[in-house]
């Protein structure tokens, strides 16, 4: 029997390739830190207690993993429709500045409770515009949206730049910031929430936002699972042709999809302006719109892996500052290598491991050796 | 007039140093792409290269051993690309866009692990370094008026590197478009099927192709960080591989386009610093980040087909399959 017609098992497709392919950038990555002279079992037990050893150290892993969640849905979601967004961390940038100057033009004159859903609103709509253009050059005039969104990431960059050193910096300062918020355009942290409710909570900026990131996974998932947008999305994604043939525009489609995705993205700015800095400046986003690719990709485009990767990542973003701070010799930047690594083996190399799998999963199951590889399954979670 | 003169030619001097690297990247990035292999990592392969040529410059005090590694760690990455993107048929975007972020955090890590100086390299002295060559006779002929000074500001004074840039252009036009490799090179751009039946071996094709994208790269970084400066610092090529990619594309994937294209972008860098804080007149003064985002808004606005149809290699992206 050819191993063409032989599938894996579902649990070993979704759910053991992809933990062998972290497990391969993991070990990758402690053989760094061996070459650096360190050990790396003792940075794992650094990490991890830095992470979740302590309630601030939660704390923080929360707010990092609030911001790859936004991320990583916005990545996946594009994925679904076959588009590859790398301008992330773009989308993010003018999402906050939307926020930015919601909050700054409103904090004096509205209560919270109005001023949090005008937030999500700019946020949306900054990362929305910031992804239209790429897509309306894809869909109608042929360009390539993953050039395009590397483009305008650069292209906000020097937008942020100027508005900030020019336009939006605080008269009399020296760094290009703005006015802090007044305190009703703060989102609450998490230990004030639980601290309303009687439950003490150590200071760590873990905010709201959070929890808006949990309904955006939802919202997610519904709408690429469970609308006729999202089975449209899919079928783009899947066959272009084929959907064009089932009565799908696909320029449509990928305008729309754009938008959405470029509308997650932004809401880091939610997290990071409204949640956390309570101000606009330069280089927040530090690199959340492409961690999101290695989240969505580790996540295999659903959110509920989303969920897990951004945790993952929570406590690498986390547990690595804890361990540049205790090991001199290993800064935070191996965190960005760590995260190459895993968009390596779990984007570019992912189905590495599947034949040698795949061989060994039915040499035990009937010892019957498949003559050569399979095709690898079609990713779809 | 003759101050403005001598502005105009150190102008053009000063583009000519700060296009040299884009010119290296972006005619490794033809190589890649004409073979049909997308090359978002320009960028990490340059990153990694300098930084190499910086610590090996910095332990051995040898430029050319430090060259030697700057090539050979960029071609190490672009045999990583080529067995994601050849041998398991990997995105190549997402192969692409993992180097980038893989050179970023590790070319840190590393720097600081080995010369804790977070980050850096040790300031190479110039026995470690390719330093400037004056061309015959500069002196004396700097002093005819015009052509002279052209001849000593901007052709004589250069790096070994710039002269090179120059060189690396004609010669890969030669090599693509006359050699018998470069037709199949761009025939496996093309159309590998047709290749592969012709009984080439696509694969050896884009990984020869990879190669090279790995050696004109590493020339890149190694200019950067021992030719051009004197050190290593954290993300120092600071994009420069992405406009590097957005010349290549605006030269619409052709040494010469590209070449011009390198030249423009570099020009616009060097206009940028000088008009910092200068009033134009009629126009006011002309924001800096104005000018440094321009390359990327004309790469959008070519790519959008308003200045002219960029048609990328037909199998650009696509993994070959047999038997399909």
């Amino acid at each position: 029997m050819s191993d063409q017609t032989r599938t894996l098992p579902r649990w070993i497709d979704i759910g053991l390739i992809p933990l062998i392919n972290v497990a391969m950038a993991l070990v990758v990555s402690g053989v760094i830190i061996l070459a650096i002279g360190e050990n790396p079992i003792d940075a794992v037990v650094i990490m991890l207690h830095g992470a979740l050893g302590y309630e601030e150290g939660v704390g923080y892993t929360l707010y990092y993993a609030t911001n790859f969640i936004f991320t990583g849905l916005a990545v996946a979601m594009a994925f679904h429709a076959g588009l590859f967004n790398i301008g992330g961390e773009g989308q993010a940038y003018i999402g906050g500045l939307g926020v930015g100057l919601a909050m700054l033009g409103l904090d004096h004159v509205l209560p919270m409770g109005l001023l949090i859903p005008i937030a999500i609103l700019m946020a949306a709509a900054g990362g929305a515009l910031w992804a239209l253009i790429p897509a309306y050059l894809q869909a109608y005039r042929g360009s390539h949206v993953v050039i395009t969104t590397i483009m305008f990431n650069f292209i906000a960059s020097a937008l942020m730049v100027y508005l900030m050193v020019h336009v939006l910096i605080e008269p009399g300062q020296q760094s290009p910031e703005s006015r802090e918020f007044a305190a009703n355009a703060q989102l609450p942290f998490i230990y004030q929430v639980l601290g309303w409710f009687g439950i003490p909570m150590a200071k760590s900026p873990a905010n709201l936002s959070l929890v808006w990131a949990l309904i955006c996974c939802v919202g997610v998932w519904f709408y690429i699972w469970r609308t006729k947008w999202g089975y449209e999305l899919r079928a783009v994604g899947f066959n272009e042709r084929a959907a064009i043939y089932g009565g799908v525009r696909p320029a449509r489609v990928i305008i729309l999809t754009m938008c959405l995705s470029g509308a997650l993205a932004g809401f880091v700015g939610l997290n990071e302006i409204m949640g956390v800095q309570h101000k606009l400046l330069l280089d927040f986003t530090a690199g959340y719109g492409f961690t999101g690719i290695a989240v969505s990709l580790m996540g295999r485009n659903h959110p509920l892996g989303i969920i897990l990767a951004s945790l993952l990542f929570g406590v690498l973003y986390q547990g690595g500052a804890d361990l540049a701070f205790d090991v001199p010799n290993i800064t935070r930047e191996m965190v960005v290598a760590i995260q190459g690594l895993i968009i390596l083996f779990s984007g570019a190399l992912a189905y590495m491991s599947t034949p040698w799998i795949t061989r060994l999963y039915f040499r035990l199951h009937d010892g019957a050796t498949p003559s050569d590889p399979p095709k690898p399954a079609h990713e779809e979670a | 007039m003759a101050d403005f003169f001598l502005l105009a030619v150190l102008t053009l001097d000063a583009t000519l140093r700060v296009s040299t690297p884009l010119i290296f990247c972006a005619m490794a990035g033809i190589f890649s792409e004409r073979s049909g292999i997308i090359d978002i990592s320009l960028e990490g392969k340059m990153l990694m290269s300098a930084f190499v040529a910086a610590a090996i410059a910095a332990v051995t005090g040898s430029p050319w051993l430090a060259l030697a590694g700057a090539v050979a760690a960029a071609c190490a990455m672009a045999l990583l690309h080529g067995f994601a993107c050849i041998t398991h048929k990997g995105n190549q975007v997402v192969s692409g866009v993992a180097i980038n972020i893989l050179a970023s955090g590790l070319t840190a890590v590393l720097g600081n692990a080995w010369f804790q100086r977070g980050g850096q390299t040790p300031t190479l002295d110039a026995s470690s370094r390719f330093m400037p060559i004056t061309l015959p006779m500069a002196d004396t002929l700097g002093q005819i008026p015009i052509i002279g000074t052209i001849y000593k500001h901007a052709i004589s004074g250069h790096n070994g590197f710039v002269y090179l840039g120059f060189a690396v252009v004609p010669l890969t036009w030669w090599i693509l478009f006359r050699t018998r490799f470069g037709l199949r090179l761009r025939a496996v751009g093309e159309n590998p099927q047709a290749v592969d039946t012709a009984g080439l071996s696509v694969t050896a094709l884009r990984y020869r192709a990879v190669l090279m994208c790995g050696v004109l790269t590493g020339l890149a970084g190694a200019y950067i960080s021992i030719a051009q400066n004197a050190v290593f610092v954290r993300d120092m090529t600071a994009g420069q591989g992405y406009i590097a990619l957005a010349a290549m594309i605006f030269g619409k994937w052709r040494p010469f386009h590209a070449l011009g294209a390198c030249l423009m972008f570099g020009l616009l860098d060097a206009v940028a610093i000088r008009l910092q804080g200068v009033h134009l007149p009629g126009i006011g003064e002309v924001p800096v980040q104005f000018i440094q985002a321009l390359p990327y808004i004309l790469t959008v606005v070519l790519l959008a087909g308003f200045i002219g149809k960029a048609v990328a290699p037909k199998a650009i992206g696509t993994p070959y399959v047999k038997e399909r």
